[in-house]
């Protein structure tokens, strides 16, 4: 579905955000971009809707390379899920849904329908649709988020840390409830995330970026046992963490 | 005689030179608003364009307003003696406000909103009809706001150049040097301009409570 062939990219002038970036991701699969900040997750995201332009190499997507498909085109046919969520304040909820449905021209019904069967498929309660979204919590606004990526049912979601301005209550929640709608729907999803045990949680695979390149290429489970020294370090510092959270707890309590 | 009983005697005067004042005003706002906001807009894509495009708007603002009167008089077409000169200077006085805000107004929309927007597939039109201008929207009547009460007090100058409305009783009573003549003048002018900013003021907040959040 996406193919990345030596693809790099680097601001004019700049230096290379990634660079020789070669992989695949397959029809239905949860590929995660791992990573530390500053990795080039993001902007490989990016590359994929568009929204940047690889300055090396071929990126296709079903088949096309990006830069030989109409970007409207492109984007319509991909649900895109940000952290900061970026619904339309001055629109409802359902609006904020339908809206792709809406400018491919989807008669008023259809649209209506369709957000009434998204809003049940994300886990919001009907009467939700006619407030605004400052009127929401943080975890119905990301819901509405990702009900409107899935609005046009496109082939490819792309999601950049879509649970990150979440709570971790919250934040466990939607990374269940999307487990549990890949299973249902086998989108193609990339999902950005600094988060190594909610990368273990979704993924089908795990692609571990580090200063702009691809360092490993696992599923979940043989990311635990990898070898490789950059792997290692970033699994043991999720173990780290946690042994340090506990040691902390102990030491406020005496 | 009193202010107050020289306006009730002179009522149809003044009723008549307020409506003038009100035509000069709004004509030129409709022009400087036709002009700035589609203009404000090009400037928000081409970023060349924009140091040249405020920069001149910002001269002519600093040019003093009887002096740009005097300025379009002997400019063909649109200068002369009467209306057309006065709106022609009020319309160019209305501009920078309305076009730095419609600018301004653009880039401050939060860019998660626009990223968002372009990954779904917005083209630049959509962009704008469902991003840009309803956010926008609330700073571009606050420059409106600011060029109508600009516009209300340059066109009391308007008289001199031939155009009426309430600058004729300001003129007419500073050359008779009577002071009831001025006030009759510089009264409905005054709430004029104090009512066009209470109602776009209005305006402005009740949009500003539509985006808010």
């Amino acid at each position: 579905m996406i193919e990345f062939r030596g693809v790099g990219f680097a601001l004019p002038g700049g230096p290379e955000l990634v660079r020789d970036l070669s992989f695949e991701v397959g029809r239905g699969e949860t590929l995660v971009l791992l990573g530390r900040s500053g990795s080039g997750k993001t902007t490989t995201l990016k590359l994929i809707n568009r929204l940047l332009e690889p300055t090396a190499g071929e990126l296709k997507v079903e088949g096309r390379p990006t830069t030989a498909w109409d970007p409207i085109r492109l984007r319509r046919r991909i649900g895109y899920v940000i952290q900061e969520i970026g619904l339309l304040p001055h629109l409802s909820v359902a609006v904020n849904i339908g809206l792709v449905p809406h400018l491919e021209g989807w008669e008023r019904e259809r649209v209506r329908g369709r957000v009434q069967e998204l809003m049940a498929l994300v886990g919001l309660e009907p009467e939700l649709a006619r407030r605004r979204p400052h009127q929401l919590s943080g975890g119905q606004r990301q819901r509405v988020g990702v009900a409107r990526a899935l609005a046009a049912d496109p082939p490819l979601l792309l999601l950049d840390e879509p649970f990150g301005a979440l709570d971790p209550i919250t934040r466990a929640e939607l990374q269940s409830e999307f487990k549990a709608l890949q299973q249902r729907l086998h989108k193609t999803a990339v999902f950005v995330t600094h988060d190594v045990r909610e990368a273990l949680r979704v993924a089908s695979r795990i692609a571990l970026l580090s200063a702009g390149r691809l360092v490993a290429l696992h599923p979940p489970a043989e990311l635990l046992r990898a070898t490789d020294p950059e792997v290692a370090a970033f699994v043991s510092s999720l173990q780290t963490s946690e042994a340090e959270t506990s040691r902390d707890a102990h030491r406020n309590e005496t | 005689m009193t202010v107050l009983d020289f306006m009730r005697q002179s009522a149809p005067e003044i009723l008549g030179l307020t409506l003038e004042h009100v035509g000069l005003v709004a004509l030129a706002m409709g022009i400087a608003i036709a002009i700035g906001v589609p203009l404000g807009i090009v400037l928000t894509r081409r970023a060349g364009l924009r140091r040249w495009a405020l920069g001149c708007a910002n001269v002519i603002q600093t040019v003093p307003s009887l002096a740009l009167f005097g300025f379009l008089i002997p400019v063909p077409l649109i200068g002369g003696i009467g209306n057309r000169t006065a709106i022609v200077a009020l319309a160019l006085y209305a501009l920078l406000p309305i076009l730095r805000n419609t600018y301004v107004g653009i880039r401050g929309v939060d860019p998660a909103l626009v990223e968002a927007a372009r990954g779904m597939g917005m083209t630049d039109r959509q962009l704008l009809r469902w991003v840009e201008l309803p956010l926008a929207l609330s700073v571009i009547v606050a420059g409106i706001r600011v060029s109508t009460v600009i516009s209300i007090g340059i066109a009391t100058i308007a008289a001199a150049v031939g155009a009426g409305g309430l600058g004729t009783y300001i003129f007419r009573g500073l050359s008779m040097v009577n002071n009831q003549v001025i006030l009759a003048g510089a009264v409905p002018a005054a709430l004029l301009a104090i009512a066009a900013d209470v109602s776009l003021g209005w305006a402005e907040r009740r949009l500003r409570a539509r985006c808010g959040g």
